[in-house]
Order: structure tokens, then C-alpha cells, then sequence
């Protein structure tokens, strides 16, 4: 009885804990706890699109829940699920592998994890009043601005919320990187994965101010009736498309480059080999990201913008190819001559490579833009979309998960059903996606409801969704992988893998300070370095000494409530006017929230000296 | 269990080849198989860029499969430490030209089929078409020779087609991928492509944007006949009578409810390019009923009685007073027997 | 203490704005910031440009844009920024005062700005019927120049905060950097004022 009634003040102090924490690592843990609620629900949706098109001319959903379907699954798998699923990582991973205490402005990064949370909640709270937005992931007006209810609605205040998170979270982890590394920590000394960190916060920050543009002109033209894309009134609609691809396909680069980063954290360590070509890995990195914004009308080659443009566009697209095979190269030679260990992790670094040199190539092809008058908007696109973001950033996700499970959680994820998730999702994956090339070229246009009977697309949609379904028993053996190792799973050491960097320092899972004295740092690999040439310890960089932390805050909890209010109130404020009540009363909330924040001093709180003693190493 | 990889890989690709080799998909419909000159250059491009990253992907999976076959950790080597490589110069700089070498390649001749395929210069020498998208269907009027139908699109074989094109509500995308690769057809402007089919044939059309709850079911056909059997269709469509009263008595009727339902308010019979609803014109040689069904009498009275079952979102639901199954049923015997030309589907061979 | 943060001018260091990691950062991601606040101009400029001459027979941007008006704005902007320089001067200085007096002038100016754009949007409203609604040009002119007036709106409130907060605290190594990136956010505010005058104005009453 008092047991339990403990256990329950133990579990609401919990809840309290990470409702007002700041520490980058708990933070981290919440993003990965919200992107994995969302991965799960696009899957579901995802699911549903494929059964409902198992056959021809199904009707297991109908039309207009189906465009719901597929506007919901894409929305939220890259705004919701693999955005803050890297997000999250990055924040837990990056500070550990910098040797940083947390993050420059830990307040903002709560406040931005709310704010994406919150996003995601409201779009999904459209299922449940009048319908989702139904005009597709990138909501091209004017079928956006004609879509009857609110979906669409929705679809705006959700994005704009969780996309100001996101910005948020990008600032705040360039300022990391550049002022908080560990004495020693050159820049290029940082690991791969900070790299991409860095280089996909630049992009966030340079991409998705484009998106909040046309966000806000869709919602001008929904809720308060200005014009921009509306015809009769001058109002052009290719301008939301430019805006949207903008934003959009630095996006892709946004998810594709902390990929990146991941594996070449991975095959390193699992090849017990430094990584091949650091330097040249770096730059590919940038110009990577460089031309990434140079390219974004490849998504438009049939919108009508002429030869001279098509043709630019076309080449730059193909261009990207050069940095990319940089990469891929380069970690074909990480592995040349290394001793190469096969464990649940690597096996999905080892898979990534052939699943996304395929989606790599399918994209050059894409990228020769007479082709891609046949390609577009077609099945084919679809394949290629997903062997880029599922073989890329989803195989990166689970290597990541296997790989930082450890650090993160303190114990080992069960290896053997961990293999079994791998093989059913890999199998799953390319039964699924690579048939739909086929499709696609056969004349099966996306985001088709039904497709008819006697046009030869039966054999490969039924292939496609019998795919599905293993990719789904995969998922599902990976969340019991989760649940078995919470409670029976093996304890993990500090340095399980025989690592590289400076996060396999600290214990698993590290000291909410992460590190009692800042180390110092020799050079590339730092762990690796003390453990063939030093004494396997990283040698400290300042004597031990108070250390300085932010407080926790409920605060940003609050003030995204308020901006969530708000939201509801500019989209039913069209149905009635009393609803403006509660744009202000959220607004008031929020800004509330930061009047108090900036005029309240909050100094922060220190750890004493003797109390770090206390604590054993 | 590598092995075991290898032989779902060598099997999944076998089967993906078969499917391939034995079927492009349906011959009229499939972008494989081009018939058209836009297809075919798309499909060269497709070829070539095929070809390049296939090698690519080749040179890529010899280099994995022997490394991770060759340095895989064996037994007893848990201690073993590889030498730490740093890199190697003249290797990646000959991965970054060789990449670039392979750009150019793909790239000339991307540039120069771009630049052909929008040469739309001699457009006023050929037959043109204005093309109208519409929720959910299509509007076709033949520039200059008072000519006006809707859904399916006769061209002669051998000449080039220029197609203005434009909406009259949301984005749509014209695609037919025997013939021709797509162009959206947007509201704010007018987009031209041109066209040509090879052969005789009855090709399938498909709408590429998301357009709505029926975006799946804004199918059209383009139907390729002889440049000889293309002038008949002409003169046989210009001499039609919109007042002409059907020989059958129900098709009379039907012409009367048709009238009394006030139905021509959207649907012009004869050449008026108004386009609230499709044009009839030539609806009995249509290859089907609101672009999906077949073209029988028992689906046009299911159509007429309820569109919004087989088109959800369509704009005729709703539009007319609610008709009587035998009212439906006189409408459908004048709609089918309005067959104004010797040229008909058949004619393309279908 | 190491805790004490309020400044003489023996404890006065170089840059009290940049002295403490919270100052960097700050200052830093504020510079971050503003890069995302370019590209979100940058695409409300590109907007405006593609819808300018979409005035579907409403008013054209010659009917509207007189220059007297749009030359004192700028005036009155454009010398806050300069004020602003004033104040941070002064703070380098540790003179307190001074710096107070010369924010509450920079404020001055802004709110005579903002006073004067109200003005500007209420005469097109009324004499020339010329709203958000009236065609796309409307809109976006609306939209562009209004998003950069709640800039202004935001930088004065958030300036006017910071005065209240810290009259009676004196200047201290933690409101220094607050006051540092303030400055900075404002001459940014004018920065992106010099566009519009150049690309909204100046090109609306040529063309």
C-alpha cells in the first residue's frame, strides 16, 4: 500500500521532471518518445493507403478519406516523425560528442520541443473535428485553398508551430557548436555527426523561414481573405510552389545529412578503422547543402518554367551526384581493410548502402528533366522518395537507435530481435518500393485512389502491400525489442562498442552534467587516441570546480499551451467570431509566459565541488 | 546468413527482371513501350541514365561485397587492430572527376532534348488544340475549325499536336505516357506541348496532380487515327446538326427530358466552347462513360442517376433535379446514339 | 564573487555585452536569427515582386505611393538606428544614464514610425479603398510592409521591457547583452526598411 502510493508520488515526480526540464538529454528523450508516437501513426496511415490499394478499384477507404491518408502520411512522416526523431538525437548525441554540459540556450530547447509537439498534436486533432487536410503533403494551392472544413487549416497552424521548434532547435545548435566544444575540440576534430548536426541546423535555419512565408500566405488567403494565389484577383499559384520547394527540398538534405552523419559514426567503429577521407566527407558535406538549395525546381520541371530554367535546374540536380558519391566511397574504403563486425547496428548501416545508392541513382535519373516528364508525380517518384528517406534516414534512425541505445537508456537492445526487425523491414522495404519504379513507368500516377482493372498494375501494387506488412511485423518486433530490454535487457559499460568519441567517455547513461571536468581533446577520434596511445582515459582539460546548470521551467510548457490555443482560435475564428477570444487569451498566455521569462533573472544553480566528489566515477 | 542475403537479393532481382522483360505494363498506357515522340525522348534519356547508374551502382556493390566479404572479423582476430588510413588522394580525387565526367554525359544531351521538346515556334503551321482541365475532366477545342469535344482526343498519326493548355479550377497535369511525357495545366497561364503519335491507337490518358476526391478518375484517351481518316472525323464533326431529332422514339424522349432538365445549360451538343460540363458531341463514339466506365447504357443511367457514387466530388451531383430511372434511361438511349462520325474509336484500331 | 555580475568601472570589462558565455551565445544566435529572418523577408520580397503589377484593375502602386510621406519614415527609422549606436556607446562606457536617455529617444523615433505607417495604411484604406482583399498587389504589399511594422511593434516592446525591468538595476554583466542584442535586432529593422523603401517605393512609383 505505501509502496505503491510511493511508486505514484515517484512516477508524478517523473512526469514533473521532464514536463519543466532543460537538460538536452531528457530533451532528447522526449523528442524521441514524440517522433516515435508519430513514426507510428504515419505508418499506420501508410498501412491503410496500401491495403486500399491492394486491388484494383478497392473501396476499403473512400476517396476522400484516402487524400487525407496520404496528406497525413507524408505530413507526418517528415514534420513529425524523421525531423524530430533526428532532432532528437542530435540533441542528446551532439553536446556528449563536443564535450559540452548541455546546450547554449536550454530554455529555447524545451520551448522547441513543445512547439513541435504541440504541432503535431493539433494537425492530428483535425481526424477528430470535420477531417484532415486532404490536398496532399505540399498543399499546392489552389486545390489547398479550395479544400472545404478545416483540414487545411489545421495543416497550417500545425506546421507553423512545430516549424518554429525546429528553427528554434537549429540556432540553438549552431551557437553550440561553435562556442561550446571542449578545449581542443577543432572544428575539424568533431565528429561526423556533429558535422551534420551543424551543416542540417544551417539549413534549417535558411529553409524553413521559406516554408513559414508560404504558411502564412496560405493562411492569409484561407482565413482572412487576401489573394495571393487566388486567379481572379492576380493572385498566382506557382509563387506557393516556389516557396514550398524552398523550404522543401532542403528538407530532404535536413533529413538526409544527420543520416549521413550516423553511418559515419557507425562503420567506423564497427571497422574498428578511422573514418576514409574525413576531410573530403566534411566538404561533400557543405557543398552537399550548397547545392541543395540551388535545386529546388526540379520539383516543377512540368509546371511550364521554360527550357532555360528546366535545363539549370536539371544540371545542378545531377551535380549533387558527385559530393554524394564522394561520400558513398568513401565509406565502401572505411570498411576496405578494416576488421568488420556485424551486429544489429551495423546491419543497418551495411544495408543503407546499397538501399540508398539505389535512391541515389533513381535521383540523378529523376534529375535529367526529359525524363522526368515521364517520372513525375508517377510511382516512380514515390520509389525513389522512399529509398532516399526510408533506406536513408529511417535504416540511419534504427542504426542509431542500436548504436546509441546504450548510452542513452544503459542497456544493451536485444541483438537477436534485432536481427529479426532487420531482415523483415529490409526484405519488406524493397518488395515494397522497388516494384513501384515498375508502376510508375506503366502509367500509375501518385496519389491515386483507386487504379482500374486491365491496365497491368495488379501484380505490383499486390507485391507492394504484401511489403507492407513485413515492414510492419519488422516495426512491431522492434517495439518489443524496446519493451524486453527496458525490463530484462543487458546492463551496458560505459564504452560498449570499443568506440571512438568522446561520448563513449562517459557512463551510460552519463550524469545529467555530463562531464564532472571538461576533457581534452588530442585529436580526431579522441577516445581511440587515449586508447592506443594513452592510458584509455581522456585526460581532464580544468581541475575539478563547481559547475554552473540552468534551471528547469515549466514556462515553455505554458507558453506553447498558449500559442496552441491561439491556434485554435485563427482557425475557427472563419466559422465564428467569438473564437478571436481565444487567439487573444493564447497569445496573452504566451507572451505572458515570455514577459515573465525575460524580466524574472534566472542565474541558474551550481553543483559544488563536494558534492561532485561524492559522486563516484 | 550473408549468403542468405545474397540469395533473396539475386532472387528479388530475378523476379523484378521477369516482371519486367514479360510486362511493361498495358501497351497503350505504359511509358516503356513509347509511341510518341515525346515518349520517345524521354525514353531515351531514360535509357541513358539508366545505363550510367546501373554501371555506377555495379562498380559500387563489387567494392561492398568484397570488402565486407574479405574483411569481415574471423575468429581470433577480436584483437586484431587495422591500420588507421587516413584517406588517399589519388582515389577520391579520381571518384569526384569520374562522377563529373558522368554529369556531362547525361547532361548534353538532357539540355538538348529540354530545348527541343520546348521549341514551340512553329506552332501556328500545325493543328492546335486548346486543352481545358477541369474537375474531373477534360475539354478539347480544336483552334480554327469549330470543333469542340471533351474526354477523348482525336489527333492524326505522324504530325505534331500543339496543346495550349490551361484550368479552369485547380492544378491539373496532362499525361499521356505512350505518347508524351506531362505538363501541368495550371490556372493562371497557358502551357503548350506538342504531341505526335507514331501509330494508330486509342491511348490512355491520366490527370498527374492532385486535383480532389476523383483525381484517380479524370481519365481521358487520345485516339490516333490516319492523317486521311483524321480529315473525315473533321468534316463529319463540323457537319453536325445539334437540332437533328433522333430516328428512335425513347431517344426522342430522351432529347426532350434532356431538354426539359435543362441539361444543355452545362453540356453543349455542336461546336460551343462553353465548357460548364462536357460536350456531347460525339458522345455515342465515346470510349467511355465519365472517363472510367465502359460505355453501356446501364452505366451511363447508373452515371445519370448518381454521379457522386462513381466520381465523388464531381460538379454535376446535384446540379439537375432528381430523374426517374426511366427518365435516365431515355436521356442515355439520345446521349448514345449522338454519333456523328464514320470515325470512331475503331477506326485507331481499339 | 564570480556571482556578482553588477559593473564599476574598475570591474568594467572591454565588452560587457560579450563578457559572459550567456553574452556570447546571445549575441551569436542572435546573428543566427537574423540569418532566418533574411530569407524570410527574402521570400516576402519575391512575392511582392512576382504580385506587384496583379492589381486586377484596383489601384496601382503610382496611384498610392506618395514620396514626402515614406522619406520622413525612413527619416525617423534610420536615425533610431542611429540613436541605438548612441546608447550602446555609452554602455561600452558604463554610463548608465546615457544610455537610457538615448534608448528612450530610439524609442521615440520608432513609435513616430509606427504612427506614421498607421497613417500611410489608413489613408490607402480610405481614400483609395485600397486593402488586403483588393487584388494580389494587395495583399502583398500589406503583407510585407506589415510584417516588417510587427517587427517594429515587437522591437518596441521588447525595448520598452528592458528600459522598465532595468531602471533602478543599473547596467550589469547579465542585462548587457540583452540590451547589446536589442540594439542589434533594431538595425536589422532598418536594414530590411532600406529594401522596402528601395524595391517597394522607390521601383513601385517609377514602373
Amino acid at each position: 500500500m505505501s509502496n505503491a502510493a510511493t511508486q505514484k508520488r515517484a512516477l508524478s515526480a517523473v512526469l514533473w521532471d521532464y514536463l519543466t526540464t532543460v537538460d538536452h538529454k531528457k530533451v532528447g528523450i522526449l523528442y524521441l518518445i514524440g517522433g516515435g508516437f508519430f513514426f507510428l501513426l504515419g505508418g499506420l496511415e501508410a498501412l491503410i493507403i496500401r491495403i486500399q490499394l491492394i486491388k484494383p478499384e478497392n473501396d476499403f477507404i473512400s476517396a476522400g478519406l484516402y487524400n487525407e491518408m496520404i496528406t497525413m502520411h507524408g505530413t507526418t512522416m517528415i514534420f513529425l516523425a524523421a525531423t524530430p526523431l533526428l532532432f532528437g538525437l542530435m540533441n542528446y548525441i551532439m553536446p556528449l560528442q563536443i564535450g559540452a554540459r548541455d546546450v547554449a540556450f536550454p530554455f529555447l530547447n524545451a520551448l522547441g520541443f513543445w512547439l513541435f509537439f504541440s504541432g503535431g498534436i493539433l494537425l492530428n486533432c483535425s481526424w477528430f473535428l470535420g477531417g484532415a487536410p486532404d490536398a496532399g503533403w505540399t498543399a499546392y494551392a489552389p486545390l489547398s485553398i479550395q479544400s472545404p472544413g478545416h483540414g487545411t487549416d489545421f495543416y497550417v497552424m500545425g506546421l507553423q508551430l512545430s516549424g518554429a521548434g525546429t528553427l528554434m532547435s537549429g540556432i540553438n545548435f549552431l551557437v553550440t557548436i561553435v562556442s561550446m566544444r571542449a578545449p581542443g575540440m577543432t572544428y575539424m576534430r568533431m565528429p561526423l555527426f556533429t558535422w551534420t548536426t551543424f551543416v542540417t541546423s544551417v539549413l534549417t535555419l535558411f529553409a524553413f523561414p521559406a516554408l513559414t512565408v508560404g504558411l502564412f500566405l496560405l493562411m492569409f488567403d484561407r482565413m482572412f481573405g487576401s489573394a495571393f494565389f487566388d486567379v481572379a484577383l492576380g493572385g498566382n499559384s506557382v509563387i506557393w510552389q516556389h516557396l514550398f520547394w524552398i523550404f522543401g527540398h532542403p528538407e530532404v538534405y535536413i533529413l538526409i545529412l544527420p543520416a549521413f552523419g550516423v553511418f559515419s559514426e557507425i562503420l567506423p567503429t564497427f571497422s574498428k578503422k578511422r573514418l576514409f577521407g574525413y576531410s573530403a566527407m566534411v566538404f561533400a558535406t557543405f557543398l552537399i547543402a550548397f547545392l541543395g538549395f540551388m535545386v529546388w525546381a526540379h520539383h516543377m520541371f512540368t509546371v511550364g518554367l521554360g527550357p532555360v530554367a528546366n535545363s539549370i535546374f536539371a544540371v545542378a540536380t545531377m551535380a549533387i551526384a558527385v559530393p554524394t558519391g564522394i561520400k558513398i566511397f568513401n565509406w565502401l574504403f572505411t570498411m576496405w581493410g578494416g576488421s568488420i563486425v556485424i551486429n544489429s547496428a551495423m546491419l543497418w548501416a551495411l544495408a543503407f548502402i546499397p538501399s540508398f545508392t539505389i535512391g541515389g541513382m533513381t535521383g540523378v535519373m529523376l534529375g535529367s528533366n526529359v525524363a522526368d516528364y515521364q517520372y513525375h508525380d508517377s510511382y516512380f517518384v514515390v520509389a525513389h522518395f522512399h529509398y532516399v528517406i526510408v533506406g536513408g534516414v529511417v535504416f540511419a534512425l534504427l542504426a542509431a537507435c542500436h548504436y546509441w541505445w546504450p548510452k542513452m537508456f544503459g542497456r544493451i537492445l536485444h541483438e537477436g530481435m534485432g536481427k529479426l526487425a532487420f531482415w523483415t523491414f529490409f526484405i519488406g522495404f524493397h518488395l515494397t518500393f522497388f516494384i513501384q519504379h515498375f508502376l510508375g513507368l506503366m502509367g500509375m500516377p501518385r496519389r491515386y485512389w483507386v487504379f482500374l482493372e486491365n491496365q497491368g498494375l495488379d501484380t505490383g501494387n499486390l507485391i507492394s502491400t504484401i511489403g507492407a506488412f513485413f515492414m510492419t511485423f519488422g516495426t512491431l518486433v522492434f517495439l518489443v525489442n524496446i519493451v524486453y530490454t527496458a525490463i530484462k535487457g543487458e546492463k551496458a559499460p560505459a564504452d560498449p562498442w570499443d568506440a571512438r568519441t568522446l561520448e563513449w567517455t562517459i557512463a551510460s547513461p552519463p550524469a545529467f552534467y555530463n562531464f564532472k571536468q571538461l576533457p581534452l581533446v588530442r585529436g580526431l577520434d579522441p577516445l581511440w587516441i587515449e586508447k592506443t596511445e594513452g592510458n584509455g582515459k581522456m585526460t581532464p582539460a580544468e581541475p575539478l570546480d563547481e559547475i554552473h546548470m540552468p534551471n528547469g521551467s515549466i514556462l515553455p510548457l505554458i507558453m506553447t499551451v498558449g500559442f496552441f490555443t491561439a491556434s485554435f482560435g485563427f482557425i475557427y475564428q472563419t466559422d465564428h467570431k467569438a473564437w478571436l477570444i481565444a487567439v487573444y487569451a493564447g497569445m496573452a498566455l504566451a507572451i505572458g509566459c515570455m514577459v515573465i521569462r525575460s524580466l524574472k533573472d534566472d542565474h541558474g544553480f551550481h553543483i559544488s565541488k563536494e558534492e561532485l566528489e561524492r559522486e563516484a566515477d | 546468413m550473408k549468403g542468405w542475403m545474397g540469395k533473396t537479393k539475386a532472387l528479388l532481382l530475378f523476379t523484378m527482371l521477369t516482371l519486367f522483360l514479360t510486362a511493361c505494363g498495358k501497351e497503350n498506357l505504359t511509358a516503356l513501350a513509347p509511341k510518341g515522340y515525346g515518349a520517345e525522348s524521354s525514353m531515351n534519356l531514360i535509357i541513358l541514365t539508366t545505363l550510367i547508374m546501373v554501371g555506377v551502382f555495379v562498380v559500387v556493390m563489387i567494392i561492398y561485397v568484397i570488402a565486407l566479404v574479405r574483411f569481415r572479423r574471423k575468429k581470433g582476430q577480436e584483437d586484431y587492430i587495422p591500420k588507421q588510413v587516413e584517406g588517399n588522394h589519388t582515389l577520391e580525387t579520381v571518384w569526384t572527376i569520374i562522377p563529373i565526367v558522368l554529369v556531362l554525359i547525361m547532361g548534353v544531351p538532357t539540355v538538348i532534348a529540354t530545348f527541343d521538346l520546348a521549341d514551340t515556334s512553329n506552332a501556328s503551321e500545325h493543328l492546335n488544340v486548346e486543352v481545358t482541365g477541369n474537375q474531373y475532366w477534360w475539354h478539347f477545342n480544336y483552334d480554327g475549325e469549330e470543333i469542340v469535344t471533351s474526354q477523348d482526343l482525336y489527333i492524326p498519326t505522324g504530325e505534331r499536336v500543339y496543346l495550349n493548355m490551361m484550368s479552369s479550377d485547380v492544378i491539373h497535369s496532362f499525361w499521356v505516357p505512350t505518347i508524351s511525357g506531362k505538363m501541368d495545366v495550371n490556372p493562371e497561364n497557358v502551357n503548350t506541348m506538342y504531341i505526335e503519335a507514331y501509330e494508330e491507337g486509342v491511348y490512355w490518358g491520366k490527370c498527374a496532380e492532385l486535383c480532389g476526391p476523383s483525381h484517380s478518375l479524370m481519365d481521358f484517351k487520345v485516339i490516333a487515327v490516319s492523317p486521311e481518316e483524321f480529315d473525315q472525323w473533321v468534316s463529319d464533326m463540323q457537319a453536325v446538326d445539334p437540332e437533328e431529332e433522333p430516328q428512335d422514339t425513347v431517344a426522342q424522349e430522351g432529347k426532350e427530358l434532356f431538354e426539359a432538365n435543362n441539361c444543355m445549360a452545362c453540356h453543349a451538343i455542336g461546336s460551343s466552347p462553353a465548357a460548364i460540363g462536357p460536350n456531347l458531341t460525339n458522345f455515342g463514339d465515346r470510349t467511355t462513360v465519365a472517363g472510367i466506365l465502359e460505355p453501356t447504357k446501364e452505366n451511363l443511367v447508373d452515371w445519370i442517376m448518381d454521379p457522386e457514387s462513381i466520381k465523388p466530388g464531381n460538379k454535376m451531383t446535384g446540379a439537375y433535379p432528381s430523374i426517374s430511372e426511366e427518365e435516365a434511361n431515355s436521356i442515355a438511349e439520345y446521349l448514345l446514339q449522338l454519333k456523328p462520325s464514320e470515325i470512331t474509336p475503331e477506326s485507331a484500331g481499339n | 564573487m564570480s556571482h556578482d555580475h553588477s559593473l564599476n568601472p574598475k570591474t568594467m570589462p572591454e565588452d560587457p555585452a560579450k563578457a559572459t558565455m550567456e553574452g556570447k551565445h546571445k549575441f551569436l544566435g542572435l546573428w543566427f536569427f537574423l540569418g532566418g529572418e533574411t530569407v524570410l523577408f527574402a521570400c516576402f520580397f519575391g512575392t511582392y515582386l512576382a504580385l506587384r503589377n496583379s492589381t486586377a484593375g484596383g489601384p496601382t502602386s503610382q496611384d498610392l505611393f506618395g514620396l514626402d510621406l515614406v522619406f520622413l519614415m525612413t527619416v525617423l527609422l534610420l536615425t533610431s538606428s542611429l540613436t541605438s549606436v548612441y546608447a550602446m556607446y555609452h554602455m561600452k562606457n558604463n554610463d548608465f544614464k546615457k544610455m537610457m536617455l538615448w534608448l528612450g529617444i530610439t524609442a521615440l523615433l520608432g513609435f513616430g514610425f509606427l504612427a506614421l505607417e498607421i497613417y500611410e495604411f489608413a489613408h490607402y484604406i480610405s481614400d483609395y479603398g485600397f486593402t488586403f482583399r483588393s487584388s494580389a498587389f494587395g495583399s502583398a504589399f500589406y503583407t510585407l510592409v506589415g510584417f516588417h511594422g510587427g517587427h517594429v511593434v515587437f522591437g518596441l516592446s521588447w525595448l520598452i521591457a528592458l528600459m522598465v525591468r532595468n531602471a533602478k538595476r543599473g547596467l550589469n554583466l547579465y542585462n548587457a547583452p540583452k540590451f547589446n542584442t536589442f540594439a542589434l535586432y533594431w538595425h536589422f529593422i532598418d536594414v530590411v526598411w532600406v529594401f522596402i523603401f528601395t524595391v517597394v517605393y522607390l521601383m513601385g512609383m517609377v514602373s
